[in-house]
């Protein structure tokens, strides 16, 4: 299980019949190791790795460090969960440290992301203190480097 | 004018030259050519390697080192070989860092050949054994090995080949081309044979790091009784994906690597001081990195040892190095007329197997150091070309 795993969080575009190939199993027993592995939510999703700054698309991220007041008997989930539930609101972390939640939130504007924090995540009773900062550029994300030059520059045929 | 070839010393004028240079030229200058020729890793060198040897760069370090190499890196060879092996060898003593584990096995030949005297080749096997042989005045012995062997040297090849005039066996195990390795009672019954002569043994084992299917490398030099007698080679190269970086290493018998030392101080003086630092950082902390590309490896090897035998064609299983070694032979083509042709009709370059000597008749050489999505692509090509030479 833990190859499918690995093969797929490198890929996950890659087929079953490769994967079978790539660990000398049947397509059958891939499809069904993936489908376990679903059910149990191992795997929890699949997504596309997507560069906007290449498209026309206007896209902020902001990183928001979030500082709470726990909530007796729920802890940081239920806040977490009140957070997590906004579309915007791409990833959430419980850190160790100064800060207590670490949110991505995605917006079309600065303004838009400011005014969301502003608006609804600031002004949560639990919510102690926000800190907003801005994603100029990304260089990796999801150990894939946007840009790689990387390249192939071995001769055709050594021995 | 002068007379170039009657200038030149006659044994180097002997030594044929590669065969297939031709054949590269080719292959290097098609636009669209898929390559499963390579000998190296397609890995780059892992991070904290190079940015060790950045760091050294910064802080100028850029002088010569001792001959031997930086005692700092023979005491983390010695290090790693103890962890991995539990054999110890003395870094002040017994370990050469060396350009190359191509340069180590120029040295231990030209150390231990006088003229005249007979070293025994395992075929196929890397290229440069016996041009170094030669080189030293030596009559390299052909031992072919076989498929059904699994490609290994079997004690009764080894015994028929010894004469008084033998000097040295060398044991180029896990195998380029072949991907086939030795476990230990194979070694065992190899080190029999050896027991009570002088012959020396040249263990290449460049490609120990990367052995498969749970099976562990055993260096010949751990075999009771062959430490005395066993130069080991490794390097860099293969398991840290180092090429570039041309460092290697021999440990073996003090006298002998103080002779091999000798040899090298005058030669080169000392291997290249960047990648010496690189190095220490490699055996000290990467570990994790070499089993990561391990693993890919293995992913490959399976990915392409099942599509050659899906098409039909019998593919002894490797067990090491990076590389397939199917049989072609059924398809009424030479080796070299297989590769020229589906070089030229589908624009995939693979090695043929005589290029590792005679015994490779009948087989290419196809190295997984791709991508899976590369060596699938290669594989749909070659699958393409079996099945119209089949069906003729």
């Amino acid at each position: 299980m833990e190859d499918v795993l690995r093969i797929l969080e490198q890929d996950s575009t890659r087929s079953n019949k490769n994967i079978a190939r790539m660990l000398g199993i049947t397509e059958d027993e891939v499809a069904e190791q993936i489908s376990e592995l679903e059910k149990r939510n191992v795997i929890v999703g699949y997504k596309t790795l997507i560069n906007w700054d290449k498209t026309d698309r206007e896209v902020v991220d902001a990183f928001i460090e979030l500082k709470i007041t726990p909530q007796r008997g729920e802890g940081f989930d239920k806040v977490a969960e009140r957070i997590y539930k906004y579309p915007q609101v791409k990833t959430v972390y419980l850190m160790s440290g100064t800060h207590d939640l670490a949110v991505m939130i995605e917006g079309r504007t600065m303004k838009e992301v400011a005014l969301f924090v502003a608006e609804k995540l600031a002004p949560m009773d639990s919510v102690i203190s926000t800190s907003t900062s801005f994603v100029l550029k990304k260089y990796k994300q999801e150990g894939i480097v946007f840009e790689d030059d990387e390249k192939d520059t071995r001769q055709v045929i050594t021995l | 004018m002068i007379d170039y070839q009657g200038l030149m010393n006659k044994t180097v004028l002997k030594i044929p030259p590669s065969g297939i240079r031709k054949f590269f030229d080719l292959a290097a200058q098609m636009e669209d050519v898929i390559s499963l020729g390579v000998g190296e890793p397609d890995f780059v060198t892992p991070w904290s390697i190079r940015e060790a040897g950045i760091y050294s760069l910064e802080k100028g370090r850029t002088h010569y080192t001792a001959n031997a190499g930086l005692l700092e890196l023979r005491q983390e060879c010695a290090a790693y070989m103890k962890r991995k092996y539990d054999i110890s060898y003395d870094p002040k003593s017994e370990i050469l860092i060396t350009v190359g584990g191509s340069e180590a096995i120029d040295l231990m030949l030209r150390t231990l050949i006088e003229p005249g005297d007979e070293v025994l080749i395992p075929e196929p096997s890397f290229v440069c054994y016996k041009p170094c042989t030669m080189i030293s005045g030596g009559v390299p012995v052909i031992i072919e090995t076989k498929e059904e062997d699994e490609f290994r040297l079997t004690p009764e090849q080894l015994r028929e080949k010894i004469t008084d005039k033998t000097k040295v066996l060398i044991l180029p195990y896990p195998n380029n081309p072949t991907g086939a390795v030795m476990p230990r009672e194979n070694l065992e019954a190899i080190a029999e044979v050896l027991r009570g002569t002088d012959i020396m043994v040249l263990s290449d084992e460049i490609y120990g790091e990367l052995q498969y299917t749970g099976s562990k490398h055993v260096p010949f030099s751990t075999i009771d009784g062959m430490r005395e007698r066993t130069v080991l080679i490794n390097g860099f190269s293969k398991a840290f994906a180092m090429t570039g970086w041309r460092l290697g290493y021999a440990m073996g018998p003090a006298p002998v690597i103080k002779m091999m030392t000798k040899i090298h101080q005058f030669g080169i003086m000392s291997s290249p001081t960047t990648s010496q630092y690189a190095a220490i950082e490699a055996l000290k902390s990467c570990d994790n990195d070499v089993a990561v590309m391990c693993n890919e490896y293995n992913y490959r090897r399976r990915f392409i040892t099942d599509g050659f035998r899906k098409m039909g064609l019998s593919c002894f299983e490797p067990l090491g190095a990076f590389y397939v070694f199917p049989r072609i032979a059924g398809l009424g083509m030479t080796s070299d007329e297989f590769c020229n042709r589906l070089l030229e009709e589908e624009h995939v370059a693979v090695v043929p197997g005589t290029a590792f000597g005679r015994s490779g008749e009948g087989f290419i050489r196809c190295s997984y150091a791709y991508s899976v999505e590369e060596i699938d692509e290669a594989l749909k090509r070659i699958e393409r070309f079996v099945k119209k030479y089949s069906e003729k």
